[in-house]
């Protein structure tokens, strides 16, 4: 048994005060990129208020597996990573992940933090793959998640309509059988 | 195209409103097909009586009065107001002009008869002429071959493929993402 299941080399996965995660959502969505990275609704404003509601409802749902992310070294809280639109019958999921300031980003941070969520997806879940869809304009996601073992699915044409030009949505997807493969090979290493 | 080009109206279809006292009965039996209900949704088949039906179409009437991302329309046959189905633009986001479209025909009577098409024809020209989105996505199992065939006759393309994102019959069968933009439906119907 894993008695480290959610911690990876460089950050952990935690579940933080709603207060606290809201305050610094609040300081991370100034940076209008973090939110256009996340979402394809219109970039905007939340009070510190409005976000610690969004953050309480979202721990309350038992079908949604959010966390944030802390670095090992300095203890910093430096985004989150969730799993959502679980469908247990099919035991398929979307995961999503934010890293909130831009010198925490390039860091490999994020790998490490989805790497850590992939086996919490696969060997505490038991779910069957795990899918994530990213904007066109997010080759450092794109390249972070093929390091993590995510392989494309296929591109939804001209979906976003950013800065007056159109943008596709990537889709990739990770089998359980893949990522099991994979991670026999690096423990025979 | 003219301003008086009928919206609602084909030569076999109309495209109505709910109607809470005599839809949920039909609706419920429909539920009880495990064939309708496995090609329409993925969540678990489950049969539903009329009551809970009911329950949900007052829900759904709450949705499209509150939310500006959802335009639905109940199917009736022309010559005797039948409902046959139902089919509605969802997930419309309105800064980037794109929505996701589906659409059903309830008893298997009334299916290969011409309905869906039209109902289709009818919800792609409300989409982009009415509505004036930009794109449009269709979300349907690798398993559901009649609505691939719709969906591709009208121009839609395969754009995504979930590997086996679904699991049915003790099988694994892929998710396909469909998509069509405003200008492939134009030179469609021109052409």
């Amino acid at each position: 048994m894993d008695e480290n299941l959610l911690v990876g080399d460089l950050v952990r996965l935690t579940h933080e005060e709603p207060e606290v995660l809201a305050r610094l959502e609040s300081q991370w969505s100034l940076d209008s990129e973090y939110s256009r990275l996340l979402d394809w609704e219109p970039a905007r404003r939340f009070s510190a208020k409005n976000s610690q509601k969004w953050i309480e409802k979202q721990y309350e749902d038992a079908d949604s597996h959010a966390f944030s992310i802390r670095t090992l070294s300095d203890e910093r809280i430096i985004g989150g990573i969730g799993l959502d639109g679980i469908r247990w019958t099919h035991r398929d999921a979307f995961v999503g992940i934010g890293l909130g300031s831009r010198d925490d980003w390039g860091k490999g941070y994020g790998t490490d933090a989805m790497r850590i969520i992939l086996r919490y997806a696969f060997l505490e879940l038991n779910l069957h793959r795990v899918s994530l869809n990213v904007f066109e304009y997010n080759q450092r996601g794109v390249r972070s998640y093929e390091k993590a073992g995510f392989v494309p699915e296929g591109r939804e044409r001209s979906v976003l309509l950013r800065e007056g030009r159109r943008w596709d949505v990537l889709f990739m997807g990770i089998l359980r059988e893949d990522w099991m493969k994979k991670e026999l090979e690096k423990e025979r290493e | 195209m003219s301003i008086n080009q009928p919206l609602f109206e084909g030569a076999l279809v109309r495209l109505g409103e709910i109607d809470h006292e005599k839809d949920p009965e039909v609706v419920a039996r429909w539920s009880h097909d495990a064939g309708f209900m496995r090609m329409m949704y993925i969540e678990p088949m489950r049969p539903l009586s009329a009551w809970q039906v009911k329950k949900k179409l007052e829900d759904l009437e709450k949705s499209i009065d509150e939310e500006r991302s959802l335009f639905h329309f109940r199917i009736r046959s022309r010559g005797d107001d039948r409902l046959l189905g139902f089919a509605e633009l969802y997930w419309i986001s309105w800064s980037n002009r794109i929505g996701s479209v589906r659409l059903g025909i309830g008893a298997g009577a009334d299916r290969r008869k011409g309905y869906g098409q039209e109902t289709l024809r009818l919800l792609l020209h409300y989409a982009f002429a009415e509505l004036n989105l930009f794109r449009l996505a269709a979300v349907i199992p690798e398993y559901n071959q009649p609505a691939l065939a719709l969906f591709h006759s009208f121009g839609f393309r395969e754009e995504v493929r979930r590997r086996q994102a679904l699991e049915r019959d003790a099988r694994r069968w892929d998710l396909c993402v469909y998509g069509l933009l405003e200008t492939e439906w134009k030179e469609a119907r021109n052409g």
